[in-house]
């Protein structure tokens, strides 16, 4: 394999092509991996799931009412569509004796499978087509979009988008952290956790609408929850478990441009790809939760008692 | 002029309804504390306890009736109250540390986006104290014992400088060391003219731990001093016909009165 073609092309002969590539990747992961944190903690990943597939009909209403592909319209269908996904689920749980998993199976299937219907039926004359909805087209960014000072348009929105969820965990970190972890007690401080977890819910589809285009509603997934799952196995502090998942999110994105050079695959599945191995790496080799510290101690532990009785003799 | 408190009740409940799904689970619900004493709340289970709290606090909704605190509703007077909810409902794995958790409490009084300072560490590390777990600040919660988490949730009350206090099972699944320590802290509350209002489920020691007792069962079947409250019939009352823990403190009392 030629290493040069893989590692040191992209960023000289190509740098124009991968730089937006990789800039789209790191911004991608870094706004899912900042959101997913609360969604693993709180026990709630598979509403992460739900709200990226229930974009899909918000996105194509958008674009039919309005007929144009812009980033506004599409926003506040993806935004409409994510919290009524999220109502939906809320209404579905507490109004019948269904519990939350199949309220959620019922409804993001459901929206999504209305999103594909609308699709099929307007994509004709579209350039929002199936393939680009579910697996999403980070590479194909350059020369098609309008660009801001070099960089392709749609990467300047997740920046700036992935900016805006940095800011917002930083600015409301003690109210997030209390309504996370003890809802109770935030509601009698007079935090709402109702009114937090709509406020979570309604970022998480900004962010998920912004995704989508280079992504897809099924990788999205993976970008919302590998940053935190890998975070929360090296570290049992929120604010470092931020630290890291940004950490992962830029190994990941980087290690993807580099893996689709080489396998001359699309850059998103190679992301998350990157991102799993990490995941499996830090897994096996977390110094406190790894298998093979946990191995390790069990070992210990048996051994124990033996040492004890030779001592005895 | 007397001091408003002494007429003020800290906690005044009137005519408190609370339905779930349709049934009525706690239903013309009528006391009013004093401020200054130490209540416990007792009754079989399902009896309500943990719903009268939650339903004071507004974390249920209630379907009649209302909750004073110190004259006004609770929502105005939410610095001055402290909650303590069941140390199962919250997930111990999460990632945060002892002191985190007791900050918590400050996170009241500090306000919206504002941050926790210098002000409320030397607060939280005080209530570390109290309980005996300043040791512990820096001591991921998941590496805790039922007790030590108890204290901890305890020492967070304590960061929250209420003056009225619902604490919700404080003493379930917590070694003895640790009920005595908190049992002690309560009463030391209620000297510095702290209210605190206790859901216990154990009647062998609500005798001696609490200066007023409400007996609850879906509706309060007494509320006064321990004292006058704590007799065979009341408690007869309030169990029903769970005669086997009636039985025991019946005759615990009859051999005391004899």
């Amino acid at each position: 394999m030629n290493l040069h073609r893989i590692f040191v092309e992209p960023w000289q002969s190509h740098a124009s092509h991968y730089w937006p590539v990789f800039a789209m990747a790191f911004f991608v992961t870094v706004a899912c991996g900042l959101i997913g944190n609360y969604l693993v903690l709180r026990r709630i990943s598979l509403v992460g799931d739900a709200i990226s597939h229930s974009v899909l009909p918000g996105i194509a209403i958008a674009f039919i009412l309005t007929g144009s592909r812009s980033g506004t319209p599409m926003f506040i269908g993806a935004l409409v569509a994510g919290v009524a996904a999220t109502l939906l689920i809320e209404v579905l749980h507490s109004r019948s004796r269904l519990k939350q998993d199949a309220a959620i199976g019922i409804t993001f299937s459901t929206l999504f499978a209305i999103g594909v219907i609308l699709i099929s039926i307007h994509g004709a004359h579209t350039d929002l087509d199936l393939d680009c909805v579910l697996f999403g087209k980070m590479d194909f960014l350059p020369g098609r979009e309008p660009v801001f000072l070099g960089v392709p348009g749609v990467t300047v929105t997740m920046a700036v988008v992935a900016i805006c969820v940095g800011l917002l965990i930083i600015i409301f970190y003690k109210e997030l952290l209390v309504s996370s972890f003890d809802p109770s007690l935030a509601a009698s401080m007079g935090i709402n956790p109702r009114l937090v977890h709509y406020l979570l819910m309604a970022i998480l589809s900004v962010v998920v609408v912004a995704a989508f285009i280079s992504v897809g509603a099924i990788l999205v997934i993976a970008m919302l929850i590998l940053p935190a799952a890998t975070a929360c196995m090296l570290s049992d502090r929120l604010w470092l478990m931020m630290i890291l998942s940004v950490l992962h999110a830029f190994i990941s994105s980087l290690g993807g441009v580099h893996l689709a050079v080489a396998l001359q695959v699309p850059t998103a599945p190679a992301s998350v790809v990157v991102g799993a191995v990490c995941f499996v790496v830090v897994w096996i080799v977390s110094p406190r939760q790894g298998l093979i510290s946990l191995w390790l101690r069990s070992h210990r532990a048996d051994r124990a008692p033996e040492v004890r009785s030779a001592g005895n003799v | 002029m007397p001091d408003k408190n002494v007429h003020v009740p800290a906690l005044e409940v009137h005519d408190l309804t609370v339905s779930y799904l349709r049934r009525p689970v706690l239903y013309g619900v009528d006391f009013a504390v004093p401020s200054g004493r130490l209540v416990g709340i007792v009754g079989p289970n399902g009896a309500g306890k943990s719903t009268l709290i939650k339903s004071i606090m507004g974390l249920v909704p209630s379907s009649g009736g209302w909750a004073k605190v110190f004259g006004q509703p609770v929502k105005e007077q939410i610095t001055r109250v402290g909650y303590v909810p069941q140390r199962e409902s919250v997930d111990w794995d999460f990632p945060v540390n002892v002191m985190d958790v007791v900050l918590m409490g400050c996170y009241g009084r500090i306000g919206l986006i504002r941050r926790t300072g210098r002000a409320e560490q030397a607060k939280a590390r005080a209530a570390l104290d109290k309980v005996g777990m300043l040791p512990y600040a820096g001591r991921q919660i998941s590496n805790l014992s039922g007790g030590q988490q108890q204290r901890v949730f305890i020492a967070r009350a304590l960061a929250q400088e209420s003056e009225l206090y619902l604490m919700d099972e404080p003493f379930a699944g917590v070694d003895a060391a640790t009920e005595a320590a908190i049992i002690t802290l309560m009463k030391e509350m209620r000297d510095a003219g702290k209210t605190v209002i206790v859901v216990h489920h154990d009647l062998a020691t609500a005798r001696e731990y609490f200066d007023m007792l409400l007996l609850l069962n879906m509706r309060v079947v007494a509320f006064g001093e321990t004292g006058e409250v704590f007799t065979g019939e009341l408690l007869q009352q309030t169990y029903g016909g769970r005669l086997t823990v009636l039985s025991e403190i019946a005759d615990k009392l009859a051999k005391e009165g004899s």
